[in-house]
Parts: C-alpha cells; sequence; structure tokens
C-alpha cells in the first residue's frame, strides 16, 4: 500500500460554486426516500433508547416503545443509575476515562515517533520494522486478549489499571496511519532547512514534525479512544474487582442481574438508562468531531 | 581537502540521524515486544503442555492443536462464523458501498445529515449495541415484538435458536455499515471529478458510472473493508456474549470460537487448551486474510 495525495481534498471555490448551480437540477426524489428510509433504521434503536429512558419499569413494559410513558421519570432513572449498587456508575465512568485517555495519549505518542521516524529517515532495520508492524495489524486483537491474560497473571498484573492500559498502548495500525500521514504532510525540505540551520533531529520533531502531524495524531487519538472506550473483552477476562470495571464491563454485569430474574437487584429501566447516559458523551463526540474521522480514514491507505 | 570533509562531514550527519529515527522507534518496539510479542511465544510455550489431575502440569507437543482439530466445539464455532462471514459480510458492505455512492453523487437531500446519522451507530460501544438490540428483539417490552402483535401477528421470536445468528447479523450490520461507508465515501472524494464528468457527457448514465468507473477507482478500500470484516466476523464475541445473558439456550458457550476460548480458559480453567484455541483462530484470520489479498490484486495485476 501506498501513501495516497487524498490529504488535500479541498476543492477550488470555482468549481464549488458551479456545483452548486448544477447541484438544484440533480436531486433525486426516489433515491433521497430511500436513503433516509434506511437513515431510520439506524436511528429507531436509539430513539427507542432514549424514550425507554424517560420511563419507568412499569410503563417500559406496559406502554409502546417509540413513545413516552404514562410518567416523566429520566431524572428519577438518571438518580437511580448513580445510587444503585453503591455508586459504583459514576466509578465505571471515571475508570472508562482514564483507560480512554491513557491509552489514546500514550498509543498515539508512540506511533506519531514510531511512523514520523519510519517515513522521514532511511536507516538499516527500516523494513524490518515495517513489515513487522503489517504484519501485527492482521493479528487480532481478541487472540492477543487471552495471550495477555495468561502473561499477566504470571507477573500478577491482573485486575489492576496496569492490566487495561499497557495492553492498549500497541497500535500498529496507529502507526501504520502515521507513516503515511508523516510521508504526505512533513515536506522533507523543511527539515533539511531546520538542520543546516543547526537544530538537533529530536528538536527537529517535536518542534516541525509533531505540529505538521498535528490533524494526524487527532485521528489516530479519537481511534484509540474510541477502541478503548469500546473494549470489553480484555477487561472483562483482566478484571475482578468491581471498582475497576470499565462502563462496558459494568453495564453487561446490570443486564445480567436484571435477566437473571429472581433476586434481581437491577431494573431493566436502571440498565437502559445507564446505557443512555454512558454512550451520551461519545455521540457528542461524534457529531462534534466527525471531519477528523473522514480525513484519518482517506489518510489511512485506503486508496491503496 | 574541502572534499573529504563534506563527506565525513556526511556521514556524521547521516549517523546523527540514524542514531534519532531509532531513538523514536524504539519506545514503540519496547512495547510492542513486551505487550504483544512476548504473550505471543508465552502462549505458545503454554499452548504445549496438558494439565492433568495427577502430575499437574505435562508437556505434550502438539496435543492441544490435535484436540482442537477433533473438537466439535470449535469446529461448530469455526462454521457458524463463516456461515456469518458469508451472509453478513456481503449484505453489510453492499449496503455501506450503496450508501457510499449515493452520498457521494450528490443526489439525496439532507445527504450531509444522512451520512451523519448512518455513522452514528459507530459511536455505540458493541456492548451497549447489544444490550439495546437484545431488548428490541425480546418478547417483554420488545419494539419489535409490539409491532408484530398490533398487527395481529405472533411475537417473531428473534432470540430463539434458529433466529438468533440472523438476529446477531443484524445487530453488527447495525453497527458497521456506516463506519464501512465512511471509508468507502473518503475513497470516493478522491476520484477526480474530470473522470466521470466526461463520461456523462458521453452520454453514460448514473449506474454506469458507478458500475464501470467510481466501484474500480475504490477497490482497494473495499479489499481493506473486506478484510477488516473477515478479522471481525471471526473474532465475533461481544454480541453472542451479551445475548448469552438473555437467551443461554440459544446461543450456548462454543457459539463462536472466541466464545468457546474464553469459556474453556475461565469456566474451564483450562488455560493451556484455551491458548491452542486462541492461537489457532488467529493463524485461520492471517491465513484467510493474506489469501483474500492475493487473489485480489493477482486479479489486479490480470486485468
Amino acid at each position: 500500500m501506498t501513501a495516497t495525495s487524498t490529504l488535500h481534498t479541498a476543492e477550488l471555490p470555482q468549481r464549488k460554486r458551479k456545483r452548486l448551480i448544477t447541484e438544484d437540477r440533480r436531486r433525486s426524489t426516489l433515491l433521497t426516500v430511500i436513503v433516509w428510509v434506511c437513515v431510520a433504521y439506524f436511528i429507531v434503536p436509539l430513539v427507542w433508547l432514549a424514550l425507554s429512558s424517560t420511563k419507568d419499569n412499569t410503563d417500559l413494559f406496559t406502554t409502546f416503545g417509540l413513545w413516552f410513558g404514562n410518567a416523566f421519570h429520566l431524572f428519577d432513572n438518571i438518580g437511580t443509575v448513580f445510587t444503585n449498587s453503591g455508586g459504583l456508575f459514576a466509578r465505571w465512568l471515571l475508570n472508562t476515562l482514564i483507560y480512554a485517555a491513557a491509552s489514546a495519549l500514550g498509543a498515539t505518542i508512540l506511533a506519531a515517533m514510531c511512523g514520523y521516524a519510519l517515513a522521514k529517515y532511511r536507516f538499516r532495520g527500516r523494513n524490518a520494522v515495517f513489515w513487522l508492524i503489517i504484519g501485527a495489524i492482521m493479528v487480532p486483537m481478541t487472540a492477543l486478549a487471552i495471550p495477555t491474560y495468561l502473561l499477566f497473571s504470571a507477573m500478577n498484573l491482573t485486575d489492576s489499571m496496569w492490566g487495561i492500559i499497557l495492553p492498549s498502548l500497541v497500535s500498529p495500525f496507529g502507526v501504520y496511519l502515521m507513516r503515511v500521514y508523516a510521508q504526505e504532510a512533513v515536506d522533507d525540505s523543511l527539515l533539511e532547512a531546520a538542520r543546516i540551520d543547526g537544530a538537533g533531529e529530536l528538536r527537529i520533531f517535536s518542534s516541525i514534525g509533531l505540529r505538521l502531524l498535528a490533524p494526524g495524531l487527532v485521528t489516530v487519538l479519537l481511534f484509540q479512544l474510541v477502541a478503548t472506550w469500546n473494549n470489553y473483552f480484555l477487561p472483562l477476562i483482566m478484571l475482578n474487582s468491581e471498582d475497576l470495571f470499565p462502563i462496558t464491563v459494568g453495564l453487561a454485569n446490570w443486564q445480567m442481574a436484571a435477566s437473571g430474574g429472581g433476586g434481581a437487584q437491577v431494573l431493566f429501566s436502571t440498565v437502559i438508562t445507564g446505557s443512555l447516559v454512558s454512550i451520551a458523551p461519545l455521540v457528542i463526540a461524534f457529531l462534534f468531531l466527525q471531519r477528523y474521522w473522514q480525513s484519518g480514514l482517506t489518510a489511512g491507505g485506503v486508496k491503496g | 581537502m574541502s572534499h573529504t570533509m563534506n563527506r565525513r562531514h556526511a556521514r556524521g550527519l547521516h549517523s546523527a540521524q540514524t542514531r534519532a529515527a531509532w531513538m523514536l522507534v524504539i519506545p514503540f518496539l519496547v512495547v510492542f515486544a513486551t505487550m504483544f510479542l512476548v504473550p505471543l511465544f508465552y502462549s505458545a510455550y503454554l499452548s504445549t503442555f496438558t494439565s492433568q489431575l495427577v502430575g499437574g502440569e505435562v508437556f505434550s507437543a502438539f496435543a492441544n492443536y490435535s484436540r482442537a482439530l477433533s473438537d466439535p466445539s470449535f469446529w461448530g464455532g469455526l462454521s457458524r462464523v463463516a456461515l456469518f462471514l458469508f451472509i453478513q459480510v456481503p449484505i453489510m458492505l453492499i449496503a455501506s458501498l450503496f450508501f457510499a455512492l449515493a452520498l457521494d453523487s450528490g443526489r439525496v437531500r439532507g445527504g450531509k445529515i444522512a451520512r451523519l446519522l448512518i455513522f452514528l451507530p459507530y459511536a455505540v460501544p458493541g456492548v451497549v449495541a447489544t444490550l439495546m438490540w437484545g431488548y428490541l428483539y425480546g418478547n417483554n417490552f420488545g419494539l419489535i415484538a409490539q409491532v408484530f402483535r398490533s398487527l395481529g401477528l405472533g411475537s417473531p421470536e428473534l432470540l430463539s435458536p434458529d433466529k438468533v445468528l440472523g438476529s446477531t447479523m443484524n445487530i453488527v450490520c447495525w453497527e458497521f455499515v456506516g463506519y464501512n461507508m465512511i471509508i468507502l465515501y473518503a475513497a470516493l472524494r478522491t476520484i477526480p471529478r474530470e473522470r466521470y464528468e466526461a463520461a456523462e457527457i458521453d452520454g453514460a448514465g448514473q449506474l454506469r458510472i458507478a458500475w464501470s468507473i467510481k466501484i474500480p477507482a475504490v477497490k482497494q478500500a473495499l479489499l481493506l473493508t473486506v478484510i477488516f470484516s473477515i478479522i471481525g466476523s471471526f473474532q465475533l464475541f461481544n454480541e453472542p456474549n451479551l445475548l448469552y445473558n438473555i437467551a443461554p439456550n440459544a446461543i450456548g458457550t462454543d457459539f463462536t470460537p472466541n466464545l468457546y476460548a474464553y469459556s474453556v480458559a475461565f469456566k474451564n480453567q483450562d488455560i493451556n487448551y484455551a491458548a491452542a484455541i486462541a492461537f489457532l483462530l488467529g493463524a485461520v484470520i492471517v491465513i484467510i486474510s493474506v489469501v483474500v489479498q492475493t487473489i485480489v490484486n493477482r486479479k489486479e495485476r490480470e486485468a
């Protein structure tokens, strides 16, 4: 796979104006209807989740899913979410934040350094390092989770925050993305000029390289943030203490308790409202940061 | 004189650059080695032992591997994810490609918002997505059953043993259609407009342009989504593990190879055998990814 020239997709203003004029004529009603009907499929479950979060457990069972219940219980439910099982939910949110932030920051810095070096220096062993990383991209993370658990339990590192953060620092795909990005965004002549001025190599990287890599850094950061935020398998096997759980494992435990019936201590309405609360930050972040996703995915060598 | 000085100077610069390169590469490599290579080698080592009731752990070479290869639970899971791969992945990727083409053509009103809304499920963790769909499927207060009952039809029983695989496929589609769409859409945006403006002037229809110009131009992006989907299908875990909580009879502990490895390791406490299963699964994924890539690239060279 080679680098792409897709980072510079900004179009000429002139062409844009021309397109705006012809755009109105080109709208297709049929295509619009088909696409928007499909959009409903993606949105209805989330609407259902939001509406169900406003119901108490009785209304959940007795009222229609896509409308409000007899009474508005959203704030009661949120209160229950945060007080249930001794206020564990807030702890889970905080843990998730710690895991996601630490892993994303660490992985991004490591990936930026390595990707920049692979893109900008010719040194013996460079190809070997590069192919090692390409090979690693194909190894599925969950196939690695059990081996990592086994190693960590031999070193007594399971059931600790390190058990989640350390394995998440490795992002071969992040290195690959940063290498592609550095090839595109960091101009060799700029580095040469800095060298002639007598700047050291690491100084050049930290003052020029990192600044030019900034948009790519944001993309890798976001990817790693979402990956850690969504991680379920690794914390599930790595952690035993409830107060170390991230939100995914915590919610799954509540779901099990709610479905268990009998002496269930968690209501369905609590699980549902907890789900809504846990996805709200990410959904909002997505809506605001979406342009970084696209530029990052374009940069990811998708054009081969 | 000055010539030799220059050369010496150049060599000095070169070694400074090599040193800097390694200083930048080594932190990643150290973490990579300890968190990636060492676990792999350690579990390869563990997989060559067998724990016995009497005598503890005994070296058994490839016994765990041959046991896995004749284990109906392993094969059952593997064939289930293969079935998943052959049905779910084409549906998902065709849908992704359709949305990407439709939105790229600029013919959809409110296309920008539609794109964002289709992508939104990717922001929902797989755990929450499964939880939510699990409830939507259920008979108690599931929306789908409510709609069916109000139409005078019986409950569809989407969590029954014969439907649960399809229900899982739907969850994965819901999560990843938008993600794949964005990859393909981003690739479509990089095609120079001139290439199909000329075809339009020649009287080519939109479908024809999509088929003959746009789809071939994003072949590499499509390959990437196929590879990611293959990897994703084989490691299926979150969805079945959570559906197991609400439909234990329909899912079972060997529904997918990953779920099986998990229950072997943590319910049966047979770490050695679990390591072998995880290893075999990883090998299957790498082999299939490489084979698919090779076939596609060879076809491209022939074409």
